[in-house]
Order: structure tokens, then C-alpha cells, then sequence
């Protein structure tokens, strides 16, 4: 793809990014920037390219490998830490409710 | 510019994956926007967060499947992938799981250093690897190696300062402006010449002056201001890895990383406009030399300390009581005995509501999130503009392990490096009771006046402990 094409998809992310988070509540700040943490792990698909593909000696090898294992924890780790915030953001409305 | 504009457009003639599995990569990106869409609103959060999860599964998944069309030979050396994907994948689940409600802030910080940092290597190889890229190419290069390796080191530095792997306070370098002027100056000049002339030095130099730059970045750094910067280099990771996705020309990093650089931004400058102040003031200055200075004075002053009977007895007889969690209910994992202590209070008839600092804690919404997982309601959470106005008729404000901000200096005293953060107007009510470990002042360092007001009662101890007494002492009554 060439670079300005690439370069509008850039742009107009940028433009999707702040709109659909525009309306957070303050509730929701800690598991929104947790979740968005996550979704950046996605790079774990930029460290396998890299490791699979392009990667011609021994020492890139290993930095690509070391790149795959960091990427698998943010993108693992920050979804499963993400719903473990959510998960106790049940709806309830007030205590007595609880039974 | 015409010659700029052809030199970007000249390059990038990589071959394309076949159809759909790029199909496949516009709906992993869709997910993606659906997923942030979706944690902005409380009702869908969870599910949002479930989509994101599989939009990040079938990007990963479908990447087996580019094939020989779109490289030589597919995926090489498919078994070492697989094992380093595993062993992340392992690693970063059971950090998840076993975390503490207490440490979330701290393993976020973690988990984006260690996207920023893959980042960073992603790039580092592709360089290595690749001969004759376009200028363009080259430059994404560097601001990925550049931006991952700040996102790296200063969340690895955010990390161990929460963690209290070492002081919390801010650290001030002798000299500190100047070197880290000095740190940036070369960085930018490394980042320049690598983009005129590449060498594998030169990147390695780059390398390593900016992970000093993570480094020098986040050391003067402290008190509130830390969520802020967990924010900031959040945005930091989601553009260095948009950033590797123009190295590799693969769109769906393209879109993934800018998403969360674009709202991370938007987040952070959120947590830097409840600060009252601007995002380069959280950077560059304030909490500084100044910020240790101001104790000292004040420290052989009396206070007047409660029993947690005291406490019970102020509480049981208010009429509307307001409290103020802080960093250091997280820490006493308090707040479950501070819920049924309101459970307590509203039984007698006692209205009582919780005021939420934007910055309370470590990280943006962190005492919503800890109250949410003792089961408080949203109800009873209120944001400071709407409870400021309410704490002049509270007749207990009880401030549990917060110190900066309630610090009236941030209203009054013009000297303070906290001056013109908005705060919780606690001062006004008729009567404040503080639960604290120690007198040591908070993690910005900063004396609190209030605590030698003469409606000033403190509960010395541990919150948890304290707050466990009181209820004992509430049901005595």
C-alpha cells in the first residue's frame, strides 16, 4: 500500500480515536486506558512479521522472539486485567438491593 | 515540498496479503473501534472489552495465514513463535489474575511498558533487516525505536515507583534541567542524522539515549501527577507501534495504534485539565526542587489525635457525613470495612456520600474502581464539582488516606507546587477526621495545613485496622 494511503488511514484514526472515547464517564477512566493498553499488545502481530519474515541473523532472531514474549503479556494480560476490573462494575443501583 | 511528498509517495511496494485475510484484518480493526466505543459506557464496558480480546485474536491468528503470496516463504521458524507466544501469553495471564485491586495501577504502567518496548525491538530488526528504505520508512523507524524506548523505560520507572521498588517522592537530579536538555538535544540529533545517514550505531545510540530519556522523564515526577503520566505514555505505546505498523506497512497496527494514541491523548489531557493545569507544567516543572521543601517547618506543631471511639461517636450523631477515599484505603485494602462502615451510618439515617477526586490514587478513576469492587453504588460516588458545593453542610468529612488533595496550599498558598489543582473543599466542613499511617506528608511531599485545624482530629494506623475499630465502636453505640 503506498505511503499516502497509509498516511489517510493515520489521519482519520486519529479523528475515530478521540470521537468514540469523547463521552467516557470519569468512572470508566482506569478500564478505559487498560483496555486501550491492551488493544495496543495487537504489535504482537508486528513482532511475529518481523521474527518470521525479516529477521536473517541469530541476534534479530532473538530480539524478535524477546519482542513476540513482551507483546503477548501486554495484549494477554491487559485484556484479562481489564475484565477483571469490569467484572465488579455490575449495574446496582443502591445496597438494598443486595440480598 | 513537492520533492517530500514524492519521496513518501515513492515507496511502500511491499505485496499485498491475500483478500481476505485483509478482509479479515478491517474487521479485527472494527472490533477494535467498537471495543473503545464500548468502554465508555458502563452498561457495555465489559463486552466492549470482550471484543477488543477478539479483534486482537483473529488479528493474531490470521497472521499465520499471509502464505507465500505476500512473503517468500509464509512464517518461518513456526515453532519458536509459537513457544514465545505461549510463554507470553502465560506470563501475562497469571499476572493479570493474581494482581491485587491495589497494584492495577501499577501493572498497567507494566503491561504498556512491555508493548512500548516490543515496539521498539519490532522496528529495531525491520531496520536491521531491510536495506534502502524510503525516508519516509525511516523516520517512522525512528519515532517508533524512539517513542517505544520512552514508553519503555519510563513505564518500567513509573512501575518501580508505585511498587515502591524506590522512592516515590520526586527525584531531582543535580542539574536536572540541564542534563535532561542535554539528553533530549542529543536524542533528537541521533533521531536527525539516523534519518540522513542509517547505521546501525547510530539506531543503537538512539537506542539507548532514549531509554535515558524514559528515564529523565518520569524521575521528577510524583504525587498526583502520576496518573497523568501512565496516561500520557499509554498514547506514547499506541503511536509508536501506529508508527512500526508504517515501517512493516501493515494498516491494522496502523489503526490499532493510533486509536489508543489518539484517546489516550485525550485522556490524559481529561487528567491534566482536573489538575487545573498544563500537560508540559505535569512534565517540565512543577513538582520539583520546591516540592520537598515546604516540611519541616510545621512537624513539632501539635495535632489533635482521636480514639476510634471519638470517631464512632462523631459519626453516629452527624447528620450528613462525606468521606474522602485515597491512595491509602488501596493501600490498607480498606474498602470493604469503609462500605460496611457506610452501611452502619445509612441504617441510622445518616446521609453519606463519597467524594471521588479525579486524581485520587494512582491512576484516573482508581477509587471508583477500588469502591466498585467492594460493591458501593454508583450513587454514592460523587465527582468533585458536584460535591464541592455540599461539604460547608457536612458535619463529618472523613478523609481516608487522601492528603493532596485535600491540601487547602493548592487553593491558598501561592508558593506551593501544588497551587491550582483543584481540590476537595474538605476545610468547610464543620468537623474533618483524618485516618493516616504516619504524619508524613503525601506523595507529593507537601505539608498539609489542615491537619493542625482545630476541627482537625486524626486516627492514627492503619486504615484498615482503624476503620475496623470504628465499625466495632459504631455497633457498641
Amino acid at each position: 500500500m503506498d505511503a499516502i494511503s497509509l498516511l489517510t488511514i493515520f489521519i482519520l484514526s486519529i479523528f475515530v480515536g478521540i470521537e468514540v472515547v469523547s463521552k467516557v464517564s470519569a468512572v470508566l477512566h482506569t478500564p478505559l486506558m487498560s483496555g486501550a493498553n491492551a488493544i495496543h499488545g495487537v504489535v504482537l502481530v508486528g513482532a511475529i512479521l518481523v521474527t518470521g519474515q525479516s529477521a536473517q541473523n541469530s541476534l534479530n532472531f532473538y530480539l524478535g522472539l524477546g519482542a513476540i514474549v513482551l507483546a503477548a503479556i501486554n495484549m494477554v494480560g491487559g485484556f484479562v486485567v481489564t475484565d477483571r476490573m469490569l467484572e465488579m462494575f455490575k449495574p446496582k443501583t443502591s445496597q438494598k438491593d443486595e440480598a | 515540498m513537492i520533492s517530500v511528498l514524492v519521496r513518501i509517495a515513492d515507496t511502500h511496494s511491499t505485496p499485498q496479503a491475500p483478500t481476505w485475510v485483509r478482509l479479515a484484518e478491517l474487521g479485527a480493526a472494527v472490533l477494535f473501534i467498537l471495543a473503545l466505543k464500548g468502554l465508555s459506557s458502563p452498561k457495555s464496558a465489559r463486552r466492549g472489552n470482550l471484543l477488543g480480546a477478539l479483534g486482537a485474536g483473529i488479528a493474531t491468528i490470521i497472521i499465520f495465514f499471509y502464505g507465500s503470496g505476500f512473503y517468500p516463504n509464509g512464517i518461518k521458524n513456526l515453532p519458536f513463535i509459537l513457544v514465545a507466544i505461549a510463554v507470553g501469553s502465560i506470563i501475562g495471564w497469571v499476572a493479570a489474575k493474581r494482581v491485587q485491586m491495589t497494584q492495577m495501577p501499577q501493572m498497567v504502567a507494566l503491561f504498556n511498558g512491555v508493548g512500548g518496548g516490543a515496539a521498539a525491538v519490532v522496528s529495531v530488526v525491520e531496520f536491521s533487516a531491510s536495506s534502502g528504505e524510503s525516508k519516509s520508512a525511516l523516520a517512522a523507524t525512528v519515532f517508533t525505536v524512539l517513542v517505544g524506548s520512552v514508553s519503555f523505560s519510563g513505564s518500567i520507572l513509573t512501575f518501580m515507583k508505585l511498587q515502591e521498588l524506590m522512592t516515590s517522592r520526586p527525584v531531582v537530579l543535580p542539574a536536572g534541567r540541564y542534563v535532561t536538555s542535554l539528553a533530549a538535544l542529543a536524542t533528537v540529533a541521533s533521531a536527525v542524522l539516523l534519518v540522513i545517514n542509517p547505521t546501525n550505531t547510530l539506531l543503537y545510540a538512539l537506542l539507548g539515549l532514549s531509554l535515558v530519556m524514559g528515564l529523565l522523564l518520569v524521575l521528577p515526577v510524583g504525587g498526583a501527577d502520576v496518573p497523568i503520566v501512565i496516561s500520557l505514555l499509554n498514547a506514547f505505546t499506541g503511536l509508536s507501534v501506529a508508527a512500526s505498523g508504517y515501517v512493516l506497512g501493515n494498516t491494522l497496527l496502523i489503526v490499532a495504534g493510533t486509536l489508543v494514541g489518539a484517546s489516550g491523548t485525550l485522556l490524559t489531557r481529561l487528567m491534566a485539565a482536573a489538575m487545573g493545569r498544563p500537560l508540559t507544567n505535569t512534565l517540565f516543572g512543577a513538582f520539583t526542587a520546591k516540592a520537598t521543601t515546604a516540611s519541616g517547618k510545621a512537624e513539632d506543631r501539635p495535632v489533635k489525635s482521636a480514639s476510634p471511639d471519638d470517631v464512632a461517636i462523631m459519626l453516629s450523631y452527624a447528620r450528613k457525613v462525606i468521606i474522602v477515599p485515597g491512595y491509602g484505603l488501596a493501600v490498607a485494602q480498606a474498602q470493604n470495612t469503609i462500605r460496611e462502615l457506610v452501611e452502619l451510618l445509612t441504617a441510622k439515617g445518616i446521609q453519606v456520600d463519597y467524594a471521588i477526586h479525579p486524581v485520587a490514587g494512582r491512576m484516573p478513576g482508581h477509587m471508583n474502581v477500588l469502591l466498585a469492587e467492594a460493591n458501593v453504588p454508583y450513587d454514592q460516588l460523587k465527582e468533585m464539582d458536584e460535591i464541592n458545593p455540599e461539604f460547608p453542610e457536612a458535619d463529618v468529612a472523613l478523609v481516608v488516606g487522601a492528603n493532596d488533595v485535600v491540601n487547602p496550599a493548592a487553593r491558598d498558598d501561592k508558593t506551593a507546587p501544588i497551587y491550582g489543582m483543584p481540590i476537595l473543599n474538605v476545610d468547610q466542613a464543620q468537623q474533618v477526621v483524618f485516618l493516616k499511617r504516619s504524619m508524613r506528608p503525601g506523595f507529593a511531599g507537601i505539608e498539609n495545613e489542615l491537619l493542625f485545624d482545630p476541627k482537625t482530629s486524626l486516627l492514627f494506623g492503619d486504615a484498615k485496622e482503624s476503620l475496623t475499630k470504628v465499625v466495632g465502636a459504631v455497633k457498641n453505640l
